[in-house]
């Protein structure tokens, strides 16, 4: 997780281009300023940030949904819930499915697990649009290389 | 009355029929929407007319019709091509009034449906 940059994704565990599922991985930090502030003397992983771990896990789904075609936007988050607190230093797994693909949008549901217990949920609602230009494209080519998106499911 | 009478009689009453039918067709698409706007938009279901526009009477803006678009398209089975009808009114080529006046929209939806079962 790269907390500085706002990239919460470490790692594609299995992207299924059938089941439209994907599922990833993301170890917190054991240390950040967050931490200092949210909350002294008592650690926990902030609420959007969670909502912002499944919205990414998600763009990855639609991106490859997408075939690197157009970029998803977080445009909505609904009936996101946090279930439990997560620490600094614990692995979360997160899994997204397609709730529905509409004209130029569309909805995910995703969940956070640590040890298979169930922390975070939402549903999650995307505009996307054709790479706006190729400096974002080619910047989410580098991030998908270094988190190992299989690059194979988007062979015809 | 001959033969060509009767023929005549049942034509004029299965026209009649069929436009019963189409009646009903559409006002339960008009139902369904105006229900799915209320619903979804919170905004009160008797302010909603076949004649409304959705974005300059109702007030809804393009997030919010997102949601209506998903409720629309679970319900009837369809993908309203929202992509498709933003470009020609980008283009000039359509009014927003074509796709966003509730009857038209209604009507939108029909042929759509319509489509899908042709396809089907």
């Amino acid at each position: 997780m790269q907390l500085e940059y706002f990239q919460l994704i470490d790692r594609i565990l299995d992207l299924n281009m059938e089941e439209k599922t994907i599922t990833v991985e993301a170890q917190v930090p054991n240390e950040n300023t967050i931490f200092e502030g949210h909350f002294p003397g008592y650690p926990i992983m902030p609420g959007v940030l969670l909502i912002e771990s499944m919205a990414q896990t998600s763009g990855w789904l639609l991106l490859a949904l997408m075939k690197f075609e157009r970029m998803p936007f977080l445009a909505a988050v609904k009936e996101a819930k946090m279930r439990g607190f997560v620490s600094p230093g614990e692995v979360l797994t997160i899994d997204a499915n397609i709730l529905h693909e509409g004209s130029g949008y569309a909805m995910t549901e995703a969940r956070v697990r640590v040890g298979g217990k169930l922390r975070s949920n939402a549903t999650l609602t995307f505009s996307h649009i054709a790479f706006p230009n190729p400096d974002l494209r080619g910047h989410m080519d580098a991030v998908a290389t270094r988190i190992g998106f299989p690059q194979q499911v988007l062979l015809p | 009355m001959g033969q060509l009478g009767r023929d005549a009689r049942s034509l004029c009453h299965s026209g009649i029929y069929l436009q019963y039918i189409k009646g009903l067709v559409m006002s339960s698409t008009f139902d369904q929407v105006a229900t799915i706007i209320a619903e979804t938009c919170d905004i009160p279901r008797d302010t909603i007319t076949p004649e409304s526009h959705a974005i300059d009477d109702l007030g809804i803006d393009s997030l919010d019709f997102l949601d209506i678009a998903f409720a629309i398209d679970k319900a009837f089975g369809i993908k309203l091509p929202l992509e498709k009808w933003t470009q020609e009114v980008n283009d000039g080529k359509a009014t927003t009034e074509q796709y966003f006046v509730l009857k038209n929209l209604c009507a939108r939806i029909d042929e759509l449906v319509a489509a899908k079962n042709a396809g089907a």
